[in-house]
């Protein structure tokens, strides 16, 4: 496998490691800035510690998650891009399939490196970027005037008053509920319509993790522990995935 | 500090903000797309751009039209701050709009409000560096651990990270809006079911589904205005 060990070279990690470093500090960056604007306006300091503390410890099992995204395209296009790939814009779901099809649009039988030429891979390289890079281009012409628009108040303003929130809110639950049917779905027509052949274990684990997730909303309403929220969503992933272990066998 | 003083202070945050988040994407940008051009100077094969153009026609316009939705439908959610690093990060289905509407939700902000805005962006950003991090030491040291993470007896738990998410996030939403998820639940189970096509593009399904929340949030939310008015 002459091409990974190209692909795996040090050169390719400074590449990918320089630009990954940069969004780091964009980060650090707008995270400072916003700690400061949040204190400046009186903000409660301990909120914005207790985000701090929900958001890390929430990205934590995700991210390994992620990494076995990296861990999967790595045995293809080499471990820096792999890397570059899932910490900037890239995502978990998205990632495998469009570099799949990248590879079958360069004319390779698939993604793997027994056919991998180092111009295959700079176009895939290059097709990954361009496919998934829309996200940042509308928000570099279209943020400032799509937000204040959202903004601005309604001439009517009693009416679009107050609905904002729960609009969210609906869209997050069209969101999960998006996600939660195809799990149905897969079960019962996943192997053939209406075969009940499919896979069942998103279910069990959907429903241990909500399970779990009940017990830590009675903890934080009924038994005043309010901290709990804090690793409630890491918790409940937690035991998720291990039950997810612990029936593979059933 | 006074509201004019306070509303002053926050309009030049958000000002600021948009000028750097402008920066920072534009920078990715350029350095996301040179890097396959820089990596082809060392590795002596430049990109086949006619292979790109076909790859580009091939597969380029569906996720232009995902990431068209996915920017309309997310960037209120995020705000400015959250919105562009979410955007650089990515992960933002499995990752990046879950942990944020859960920042909001524990710390009790509303959509819109500009401690919303600032629990957004301290939430994505300290989520994109643990990924970072992670990401980071998970490829330090991948040697060791890579017979750890591919293990069969694992396998199970991480191919069902999105499942253990949701289902998290599923009991804390709907306990308190049945009335709402019971019909994207009911319908996107139903088109699911009957046509198991759909299967493989559940993130498309995403906009139907929300659409169908927010109309029925939209009319419950209208129907009990009329009753407070009467």
């Amino acid at each position: 496998m002459e091409i990974l060990s190209r692909l795996n070279s040090p050169a390719m990690y400074l590449i990918c490691g320089a630009i990954i470093l940069f969004v780091a500090l964009v980060c650090v960056f707008f995270m400072i800035r916003a700690y400061r604007a949040g204190a400046a306006i009186g903000m409660d300091k301990t909120k914005m510690k207790r985000t701090i503390t929900a958001s890390a410890t929430f990205a934590a099992l995700p991210s390994v998650g992620i990494l076995l995204g990296v861990i999967a395209l790595s045995g293809s296009l080499g471990t820096p891009w792999s890397w570059l790939r899932l910490s900037v814009i890239g995502a978990l779901h998205y990632e495998t399939q469009v570099a799949e099809a990248a590879a079958e649009a360069v004319g390779l039988p698939g993604l793997s490196a027994s056919a991998m030429t180092a111009q295959a891979f700079t176009t895939i390289a290059l097709l990954m970027g361009v496919c998934i890079m829309w996200g940042m281009v509308f928000s570099i012409f279209f943020n400032k005037k799509y937000l204040s628009r959202l903004k601005a108040p309604k001439k009517n303003g009693a009416a679009g008053g107050g609905f904002g929130d729960t609009a969210m809110t609906a869209m997050f639950i069209g969101l999960v509920s998006a996600y939660i049917g195809s799990y149905i779905g897969a079960l019962v027509s996943g192997a053939g319509r209406f075969t009940f052949a499919g896979s069942w274990m998103p279910l069990a684990v959907v429903a241990v993790s909500a399970a779990v997730m009940a017990a830590f909303v009675w903890l934080a309403e009924k038994k005043n522990a309010a901290w709990v929220d804090n690793f409630s969503v890491a918790g409940s992933m937690l035991a998720g995935m291990a039950a997810a272990v612990l029936l593979r066998g059933v | 500090m006074n509201e004019q003083e306070k509303t002053a202070r926050l309009e030049a945050y958000n000002r600021r903000t948009h000028i750097y988040g402008r920066i920072a994407c534009g920078v990715t940008l350029v350095m996301l797309l040179g890097a396959p051009f820089l990596m082809g100077y060392i590795l002596g094969a430049m990109p086949d751009m006619r292979a790109f153009g076909k790859g580009f026609l091939a597969i380029g316009i569906v996720w232009l039209v995902s990431c068209v939705a996915e920017y309309l439908v997310y960037t209120p959610m995020l705000g400015a701050g959250g919105g562009y690093l979410a955007f650089i990060t990515g992960n933002l289905i499995n990752m990046k709009i879950p942990c944020a509407v859960n920042a909001r939700d524990i710390v009790g902000t509303k959509t819109g409000t500009p401690e919303n805005e600032i629990i957004s962006t301290l939430s994505i950003a300290t989520a994109s560096l643990v990924t970072i991090v992670i990401l980071a030491l998970g490829v330090l040291l991948l040697i060791p651990l890579q017979p750890v993470l591919q293990s069969p007896a694992l396998q199970p738990a991480f191919d069902n990270v999105v499942p253990a998410l949701f289902g998290a996030m599923a009991y804390k939403y709907y306990r308190k809006n049945m009335k709402i998820a019971l019909w994207p639940l009911v319908i996107m189970s139903a088109l699911f079911i009957l046509v198991p096509g759909l299967l493989g593009s559940t993130s498309f399904m995403i906009l139907p589904s929300g659409a169908i929340a927010i109309g029925v949030a939209y009319f419950r939310y209208r129907r009990s205005r009329k009753e407070t008015a009467a």
